[in-house]
């Protein structure tokens, strides 16, 4: 038995969320080899070489895969798939994009968004936006899986020692074509890998008034994340949005600001560690969960937590 | 242009989902519903692009019971041409699902498969991929704008860091996510003339394929119950329990 984790990098930097698949990886058992494919990705694969558990990396440099476009990773990866009983990557916008395609020309079922390995082939999920968990079990010969980071600890990223094996297959596919990248910048850590992420809702009325939760970030060393209600209102861009159709984040603390709690909504952030809500309805749903309820005007109640701070 | 379009009925989405008692999984009988969200916004795309000319047809397909009619109905009356019921049993697994989307859109011809990114129930987020694996098409998911031109779609998709932009030659997949477009709503006319719209029922033998599926449901639970906290008065106060009750923050 062995697995093989495909990375998510930027051709420069790992994410991290790679880490914590790694540590499914090893949980399920077996070797576990990770598949860097990029351009001019050598960074990545120094950073990878040296995860604790990890004992081969397989190197496929070439500007085919340089934007990580499913139709030539996903040849790539079932040219490899032969050696292994199990197939990961990180549950991200790239990792959904990309596994699906793997495991149909694998013909398997692909087992999504996994929060726990009970078993080589049993794995926990959840189903219906986080209102029920599943228990699965997979008789298919390579089980393909993608790994929700938050279910997870991040695996040890210095300390081990893995060999470099080159992969030459090229594979490019001419029905698809990279336009363009429109990135949002931000000095603030990554939403998924934060420890406290303060949110914004619709209750922040406009983009110009998320400033204030700024503030508060930065004191806390916080990520700012965003309801689905204030994204569609055109406050803040759309990476940003926590949710069953944003990101599922899980840090030690949440502050959700003006946010009613929508199903969809705590679908993303109920696993936090201690949720804190501030708003001015007290019959919010979103007090239902939290473990530090404030009914007050956010307007005044934000300031005021940032020089208190 | 002929576009394909397939849609699923789930649970609504305001329903509270209940789980059955022994476990074996959520609990549908009397439950309200709907047409899943993002295949509404599917319809919903393929039905702009009929209106700006691109596309001609437009065959909207289900796979699942009977019951599925009534959702493929809801897509005829918004705009959709033809519709395909596949016979079968209503939680299929994706790739099934993947391969007889794929049959169809061989005999159909379609020259656009546009579907969902996911459904809310079992939150896969894996059959418009995997159709598109099995076709050899190329793929744009999670799309929030596509413009088709000179037999290529130009999809802006939503990805972590922000936005991609990818151009896919036709024939391709595209699945939809929720900032794609506002889905209309039905009025009372279009549903009675949808009634009297070609609606064809066909079942996996026909299409000649075969229904396995190798997972297996061990059990369905309800996730750990988080209870609400206390309320607090003043800020001070909260910042308070935070340092020294919750510890989060130093």
């Amino acid at each position: 038995m062995s697995v093989l984790v495909i990375s998510e990098h930027d051709n420069s930097t790992l994410k991290p969320a790679t880490l914590n698949t790694i540590t499914a990886a090893i949980e399920v058992g077996g070797d576990v080899h990770v598949l860097v494919a990029g351009k001019g990705s050598q960074s990545v694969v120094s950073q990878v070489s040296t995860i604790v558990g990890v004992s081969k990396v397989f190197v496929a440099d070439n500007a085919v895969y340089e934007h990580q476009l499913a139709e030539n990773i996903s040849k790539l990866v079932v040219e490899l798939a032969s050696d292994y009983s199990h197939i990961m990557t990180p549950a991200t916008t790239t990792g959904k994009n990309l596994l699906p395609r793997v495991a149909a020309l694998l013909d398997v079922a692909q087992i999504s968004d996994i929060i726990q390995v009970e078993s080589s082939d049993t794995f926990v999920r959840p189903v219906y936006a986080g209102n029920a968990i599943a228990t699965v079990k997979s008789t298919d010969v390579t089980k393909v899986i993608t790994v929700r980071s938050t279910g997870f600890d991040a695996a040890v990223p210095e300390g081990g020692n893995a060999n470099q094996v080159t992969v030459e297959q090229v594979i490019e596919s001419n029905k698809c074509r990279f336009v363009s990248d429109q990135l949002v910048e931000s000095d603030r850590p990554e939403l998924t890998a934060a420890s406290v992420i303060v949110s914004g809702g619709r209750g922040m009325g406009s983009g110009d008034n998320f400033k204030l939760l700024e503030g508060v970030a930065d004191k806390l060393g916080a990520a700012i994340g965003a309801s689905r209600a204030a994204v569609d209102a055109g406050f803040v861009p759309n990476d940003m949005q926590v949710g069953q159709t944003g990101k599922t984040v899980a840090p030690d603390l949440y502050v959700a600001v003006g946010i009613s709690g929508a199903i969809q909504h705590l679908a993303g952030m109920k696993d936090s560690k201690v949720i804190v809500a501030i708003n001015k309805d007290e019959d919010a749903p979103i007090f239902q969960i939290a473990d530090y309820g404030l009914v007050a005007d956010l307007f005044e109640a934000v300031p005021e937590l940032e020089s208190s701070l | 242009m002929k576009i394909l379009v397939a849609v699923k009925r789930v649970i609504d989405y305001n329903v509270k989902v209940r789980i059955k008692s022994d476990h074996t999984n959520v609990d549908l009988t009397n439950t309200k519903m709907s047409m899943n969200p993002f295949c509404e916004i599917a319809v919903e795309e393929a039905i702009r692009l009929k209106e700006k000319g691109v596309a001609s047809e437009i065959v909207v397909a289900t796979i699942g019971s009977k019951a599925c009619q009534e959702t493929l109905r809801t897509a005829l009356a918004l705009g959709a041409d033809r519709a395909i019921q596949v016979e079968a049993e209503d939680a299929l697994d994706s790739l099934s699902v993947a391969k007889l989307l794929a049959k169809l859109a061989t005999d159909e011809n379609a020259d656009l498969v546009i579907m969902g990114k996911q459904a809310i129930d079992s939150d896969n987020n894996q059959t418009g991929q995997m159709l598109a694996a099995l076709l050899d098409y190329p793929q744009a998911t999670f799309a929030s704008e596509v413009v088709v031109e000179g037999g290529e779609a130009v999809v802006t998709r939503e990805v972590d860091g922000g936005l991609q932009t990818l151009a896919i030659q036709l024939p391709a997949v595209i699945t939809t996510d929720l900032r794609l477009n506002e889905p209309r709503f039905a009025k009372l006319p279009d549903i009675m003339k949808a009634k009297r719209k070609p609606l064809d029922v066909k079942t996996p033998e026909e299409l000649g394929v075969e229904i396995k599926s190798n997972l297996e449901i061990v059990s369905v639970t309800p996730p750990p119950e988080r209870s609400g906290g206390v309320k607090v008065t003043s800020v001070s106060e909260l910042v308070e329990k935070l340092k020294n009750e919750a510890k989060v923050i130093s």
